[in-house]
């Protein structure tokens, strides 16, 4: 029963991936872009990771599964930032990435703060 | 020349990606999903900026991707610590293949 | 004093590279930003500055730390990725305590941070006071205290003592 999970999951997983590959859908560029072969692909591929966190914050059992899903995702839309400023050649999408890393990380930690279940002033 | 490494780089950093999301997915409990997923995405992204830098040059981008990788690397352990002690104190179990607990046996002997 | 003094070189550098090319009126912003930070939170940041002046314990934070910390970072990705990809999942986890003899917080940062980015393993809590840090380990090899700590800990702790000791 496992194994045909796995092969199912495996077949599901490598299909979506392949599509990306093959024939990246239209939608989301809104100009001609230098690079729009690769690192289109590379946006999908990433915003598939982010559907994957997504899902374990959809469903995940306790508070702190939700927690680390969401200091994760934080972590990956900076990678995304990071991959517009190459496809789309304006030097801010990067200081947006910074911005995001650092709030992401203070956020991370209040949330900690607050399972644990002691005062922020400490 | 320098495109090519720097889309390698992108590439490796995009396949740890998915695989840290992954494991966040099929992992049973809170500090095997933190274990993955910290590692394989700290370690994707980290590339995926080292791959934006060489491709951008000595440019501001590319020294503000710099900055961004030790901003990674500093904060994503120790945010991964602080959410792992959040839990345990919180009171979330391990999962039931575990083997051993020496933080719950030390903290149950102190009280 | 001395502690403002270094933070106000490190904040000045860190704005001097998110304003690439720096100019001399960004320049002039930053100082008198750089000191406003410095002036406000000198005193949190650093607690030993006499640890700065020595030019060895760079060489051997550059030489000897970050290439062993980068080789394990990469042995640690490519195992969590085939312990996710193995369609039986080969995990054992459990959490085991180890011993160190590192004492300044700036040591323990960092060997908290090089544990956790190191293969399988994740430091939960550290006890300053009896010197024991307790690590999740997502494939437990031995329960006994001393063996972990040879395989955990041992390949770093020689390392940062004579960085930051």
């Amino acid at each position: 029963m496992k194994i045909i999970r796995w092969f199912l999951g495996a077949a599901l997983l490598i299909g979506i991936v392949s599509l990306i590959i093959i024939k990246p859908f239209p939608f989301l560029f809104y100009q001609n872009l230098p690079h729009v072969g690769f690192l289109g692909r590379a946006l999908y591929i990433i915003i598939l990771a982010c559907f994957l966190t997504l899902y374990r914050i959809w469903k995940g059992p306790t508070g702190a599964d939700r927690i680390v899903a969401v200091d994760i995702l934080g972590i990956m839309i900076v990678g995304l930032c990071a991959v517009l400023t190459i496809s789309t050649g304006r030097s801010w999408y990067i200081d947006i990435g910074i911005a995001w890393a650092l709030q992401s990380f203070i956020s991370t930690l209040a949330l900690s703060k607050y399972l644990e279940g002691r005062d922020f002033d400490e | 020349m320098s495109d090519i490494i720097g889309l390698i780089l992108i590439s490796v950093g995009l396949l740890f990606d998915v695989f840290g999301c992954l494991g966040l997915v099929r992992l049973p409990d809170v500090y095997n999903r933190l274990q993955a997923a910290t590692k394989c995405v700290t370690l994707g992204t980290c590339s995926i900026l080292m791959g934006t830098f060489i491709i951008v040059g000595f440019c501001a981008a590319g020294i503000k991707a710099l900055l961004c990788i030790l901003f990674i690397l500093l904060t994503s352990p120790v945010a991964a610590h602080a959410i792992a002690r959040g839990a345990h104190r919180s009171g979330v179990k391990l999962c039931k293949e575990s083997v051993v607990d020496r933080y719950t046996e030390d903290k149950e002997g102190e009280l | 004093m001395k502690s403002r003094i270094i933070l106000f070189i490190l904040g000045f550098v860190i704005w001097c590279l998110l304003s690439w090319v720096p100019d001399w009126q960004h320049m002039v912003v930053g100082v008198f930003v750089a000191a406003l930070v410095a002036f406000l939170t000198g005193d949190l940041f650093i607690q030993r500055p006499h640890v700065l002046k020595h030019p060895q314990r760079y060489f051997y934070f550059f030489f000897q730390y970050v290439p062993i910390f980068l080789w394990e970072i990469i042995k640690a990705n490519i195992e969590v990725a085939y312990r996710v990809a193995h369609p039986a999942l080969p995990i054992r986890p459990g959490i085991v305590k180890v011993k160190t003899i590192l004492k300044s917080d700036t040591a323990l940062t960092f060997l908290a941070n090089s544990i956790t980015l190191t293969p399988g393993t994740l430091s939960v809590d550290i006890d300053t006071k009896k010197s024991v840090l307790y690590v999740h380990w997502i494939y437990v090899k031995t329960e006994d205290t001393e063996e972990a700590t040879k395989i955990i800990v041992a390949r770093f702790e020689k390392i940062l003592k004579r960085i930051f000791d």
